[in-house]
C-alpha cells in the first residue's frame, strides 16, 4: 500500500507505551502501572494526513540484549522486520535510566524518534527537558509528549509525517567506545558489510558478535534458511 | 565466510568484561545527555511514592495490607453481584416462559424445544447471569488497582517467599494475572528471563484461579458455606471462603514450585530488577470502562461460543438413549464409583471432562445433568439450585471438594493449547496437565477420607 508505514514503539516497562498506543490508534489496549505488561506485539492503526501509519506496541525492555523472550521479540521487530519508524517511549522522570535503551535503538536502526513521555508529571516535579539540545546530540528528533492526556500529539504525528516523507533526517549519534571495543569492532565490521550489505547495521551487529549473543545468531540462521526456502519456491 | 565463522572469529578477539564495558558506556553517556539536557527547579524531590512504599512494603504492615486488598476486592466483587446476578436469571427465566410460548404456537418439535431452549438457552444464559456481574466488578476493581501501580508491591513483597522456594519474584505478576485468565497469564510469563523459573511459572500458574472458575467457587461458597448466614454477613462469610481457596492455591503453587526446583527444574533462583513505578492516580473513568466493558464483553463472548455447543452436546447425550439409559447416564455411571472416592460423584467428573474447553462451563453442564434425570425445574434463584444439589446427595463436603478440584484440576483447552506454544514442548504440557490432575484428585480424597474417619458426613 503506498502511504502506509509502519511505526514500531519501543521503551522502558511501564513508560505508557501501551497508553500512548491506544491514544493514536483508538484502541483498547490493556494497560497497567506495572512493569512488563506487554508481552506480545498489538498493532493498531492511526490516519494523519495523507497516510496511513500502522503502529506496532512492542514489549517493554530495560535493555535489547537479548536477556529474555521479550527482549528479543522487541530487537528482532527492529532489526529484521524493519519499521519505517521506531518510535522510543522514555519516562520524562527517570530520563537517565531511559535513555540507555535509546542509546541501543540508535545502534540497530536509522529511523528513529525519541518521545518523552509523562512530561506533565515531569514538569510538576519540576523535571525541565530541553529537547532541542538532546536533538542536537542524538541526531534524532525529540518530542516531548503527555499520553494520557494528549499532550504534544500533533507535533509528533507532524514529525513522523516529515520523517517519512524525507523532509527531515535522522542522523543517529553513535555511542563511541573504548578504543580496545572500537579496534575490535574495525576488525569485523568490514566483514559483516561483506556478508550482510547494508541490510542491518554491521557497527551493532559487529558489537553483538563481540558480545556472544547466540540468540541472535540463531535468529539470523532461522531467517537465512527461511529466505532460502522462499526463494527456491520462486 | 558465513556468520557463525563470523561469530567464532568475533568471539576469539572478545572478552568476558565486553559487555559490562558496553552498559557502561550506555550509561555514562545517558548522564551526560541528562547533564546537559535535563534541569531541576525544585530541589526536593517528591516523596509520596516513597512514603507510601514505605507502608505498603513494610515488613509489618506489607502482608496484612495485601490480604485485605484481596478480601476488599472480593467483597466488592460477591457483594455487589448478588442482586443483578439473581435479577439477571429472573429476567431470562421470564423470557424462556415467552420464547416456550412462542416454539408451542409453532407446534415445533419437542426436541427442537429440548436443544435450543433447554439445552442451548439455559446453558448460555446460566453463563451470563453468574459470570457477567461479577466480572463486571471485579475486573474494573482491580484494573484500578493495577493502573495505580500496586501490582509491583505485591510482587516485591513476595519476592522472598518465592525466592525461598526456588522461583521467581515476578511469578507473583504472572499470578495476579491469572485471576483474569490463566491462558493470558501463560504468555505473560515471557517478563521472566530465565527459562527455568519461567517453567515454574507456567506450570503452576493454574492453582490461581480464573474468572471461568469464579461463578463456580461463588456461587457454591454462598451456597453451603455461607448457608446460615443472612444479609451482609453472608457475603462477609463467602469472602473468607474465597479467600481461603484463593490462599490455599498460593500455598499449593508454592509447594508444587519448591518440589519443581528440587527435582525436575533444579537451579537457584536468579536475581532481577523490579522496578517500582511512582503510584500515578487512573484515570478512573477510563479504567473502569475499558475494563468493564471491552474486558468482560471478550471474557463472556468467549464463554457463550463454548457454552452454547457444549449445552447442546449435554442435551443430546442426556436424551439419545442406548438401551434403556442415555449416554450420559451411561458416563456417569462409569465415572460415579471414581467420583464417589473422592467425595464428588459421576456427574461432577463428567462436568469438569466435558469442561475442558473452558471452565466457565462445568457448572451449567453440572446442572444440566442433574436436571436430566429428575423433572425440570426452572432455576430462577439460587435457593432452587441448592434443591437440585440437595436432591443429589451434597454435603457441604460435596461442595469443599468441588471448589478444591476445580482450584486445582488440569488448565483449560485454551491454556493447555498456550503453554505448549510457549514451550513448545510436549513434555511440560503433558507435565502441566499431570501435576494439576494428581493434586485435584488427592486433596479431595484426603479431605472426603478424613470427614468420614471423623463421621463428620
Amino acid at each position: 500500500m503506498i502511504n502506509s508505514y509502519r511505526i514500531a514503539l519501543a521503551g522502558n516497562p511501564n513508560t505508557g507505551k501501551s497508553t500512548l498506543f491506544n491514544a493514536l490508534t483508538g484502541l483498547r489496549q490493556h494497560t497497567g502501572n506495572w512493569a512488563g505488561k506487554t508481552v506480545s506485539l498489538a498493532e493498531g492503526t492511526v490516519k494523519h494526513k495523507d497516510k496511513t501509519y500502522q503502529i506496532i506496541d512492542l514489549p517493554g525492555t530495560y535493555s535489547l540484549f537479548s536477556n529474555s523472550v521479550d527482549e528479543e521479540v522487541a530487537r528482532n521487530y527492529i532489526v529484521f522486520e524493519k519499521p519505517d519508524v521506531t518510535l522510543v517511549v522514555l519516562d520524562a522522570t527517570s530520563l537517565e535510566r531511559n535513555l540507555n535503551l535509546a542509546l541501543q535503538v540508535l545502534e540497530m536502526t536509522r529511523n528513529v524518534i525519541v518521545c518523552i513521555n509523562l512530561i506533565d508529571e515531569a514538569e510538576k516535579k519540576g523535571i525541565n527537558i530541553n529537547e532541542r539540545i538532546l536533538t542536537r546530540k542524538l541526531g534524532v528528533p525529540v518530542v516531548k509528549i503527555s499520553a494520557r492526556n494528549k499532550i504534544g500529539f500533533p507535533m509528533l504525528l507532524d514529525t513522523i509525517d516529515r520523517l517519512v516523507s524525507g523532509t527531515i533526517e535522522c542522523n543517529p549519534v553513535q555511542t563511541t567506545y573504548s578504543e580496545e571495543i572500537e579496534e575490535k569492532i574495525t576488525t569485523i565490521e568490514s566483514k559483516i558489510r561483506s556478508l550482510v550489505g547494508n541490510s542491518i547495521s554491521s557497527r551493532w551487529l559487529a558489537l553483538r558478535l563481540l558480545d556472544g549473543d547466540e540468540a541472535l545468531l540463531n535468529e539470523f540462521n532461522r531467517r537465512l534458511v527461511l529466505n532460502d526456502q522462499v526463494r527456491r519456491e520462486a | 565466510m558465513n556468520m557463525k565463522e563470523l561469530y567464532s572469529e568475533a568471539q576469539a578477539i572478545s572478552s568476558p568484561q565486553l559487555r559490562d564495558d558496553i552498559v557502561q558506556q550506555l550509561y555514562s553517556r545517558s548522564r551526560e545527555l541528562c547533564d546537559v539536557g535535563v534541569s531541576y527547579t525544585k530541589t526536593k524531590a517528591d516523596t509520596r511514592t516513597e512514603k507510601l512504599d514505605a507502608i505498603f512494603t513494610s515488613k509489618i504492615w506489607g502482608f496484612p495490607i495485601m490480604l485485605t486488598m484481596l478480601g476488599v476486592v472480593f467483597y466488592l466483587t460477591i457483594a455487589g453481584a448478588n442482586i443483578p446476578s439473581s435479577m439477571l436469571a429472573e429476567f431470562f427465566g421470564w423470557l424462556e416462559n415467552y420464547i416456550t410460548s412462542a416454539f408451542q404456537f409453532l407446534h415445533a418439535p419437542d426436541w427442537l424445544h429440548g436443544i435450543l431452549v433447554l439445552g442451548l438457552y439455559r446453558g448460555s444464559t446460566w453463563v451470563i447471569s453468574v459470570m457477567l456481574p461479577p466480572m463486571a466488578i471485579f475486573f474494573p476493581t482491580f484494573a484500578l488497582l493495577e493502573n495505580y501501580g500496586y501490582l509491583p508491591r505485591v510482587a516485591f513483597n513476595m519476592d522472598r517467599l518465592f525466592k525461598f522456594v526456588g522461583a521467581h519474584g515476578k511469578q507473583s505478576l504472572t499470578m495476579a494475572m491469572g485471576f483474569g485468565c490463566n491462558a493470558a497469564a501463560v504468555m505473560s510469563s515471557r517478563i521472566i528471563e530465565s527459562p527455568r523459573e519461567r517453567m515454574l511459572a507456567i506450570l503452576t500458574n493454574n492453582f490461581v484461579p480464573c474468572n471461568g472458575r469464579w461463578g463456580t467457587l461463588i456461587v457454591l461458597a454462598s451456597l453451603f458455606m455461607a448457608a446460615s448466614f443472612t444479609g451482609g454477613f453472608k457475603s462477609l462469610v463467602t469472602t473468607g471462603v474465597i479467600v481461603g481457596i484463593v490462599l490455599f492455591g498460593i500455598v499449593v503453587t508454592f509447594f508444587v514450585s519448591w518440589a519443581l526446583s528440587k527435582t525436575l527444574l533444579k537451579g537457584v533462583p536468579t536475581h532481577y530488577t523490579l522496578e517500582l513505578p511512582p503510584y500515578r492516580r487512573p484515570k478512573f473513568f477510563d479504567t473502569v470502562i475499558r475494563s468493564s466493558l471491552t474486558k468482560s464483553w471478550t471474557v463472556l463472548v468467549r464463554a457463550v461460543k463454548v457454552a452454547a455447543p457444549a449445552a447442546i452436546l449435554t442435551w443430546v447425550f442426556a436424551n439419545i438413549h442406548i438401551g434403556d439409559t442415555s449416554i450420559l447416564l451411561h458416563a456417569v455411571g462409569f465415572l460415579d464409583p471414581f467420583g464417589k472416592m473422592l467425595g464428588l460423584d459421576g456427574y461432577i467428573m463428567l462436568a469438569f471432562i466435558l469442561g475442558l474447553p473452558a471452565n466457565e462451563i462445568v457448572l451449567p453442564i453440572l446442572l444440566m445433568g442433574y436436571l436430566s434425570t429428575g423433572s425440570l425445574t426452572e432455576v430462577d434463584s439460587l435457593v432452587d439450585l441448592k434443591q437440585i444439589f440437595l436432591d443429589h446427595g451434597w454435603t457441604w463436603v460435596t461442595a469443599l471438594n468441588v471448589m478444591l478440584f476445580s482450584l486445582l484440576h488440569y488448565p483449560c483447552g485454551t491454556t493447555l493449547v498456550n503453554i505448549y506454544k510457549e514451550t513448545k514442548s510436549k513434555k511440560w504440557t503433558f507435565l502441566a496437565f499431570l501435576i494439576p490432575t494428581v493434586l485435584a484428585i488427592l486433596v479431595p480424597f484426603i479431605v472426603y477420607q478424613t470427614a468420614k474417619l471423623f463421621g463428620w458426613v
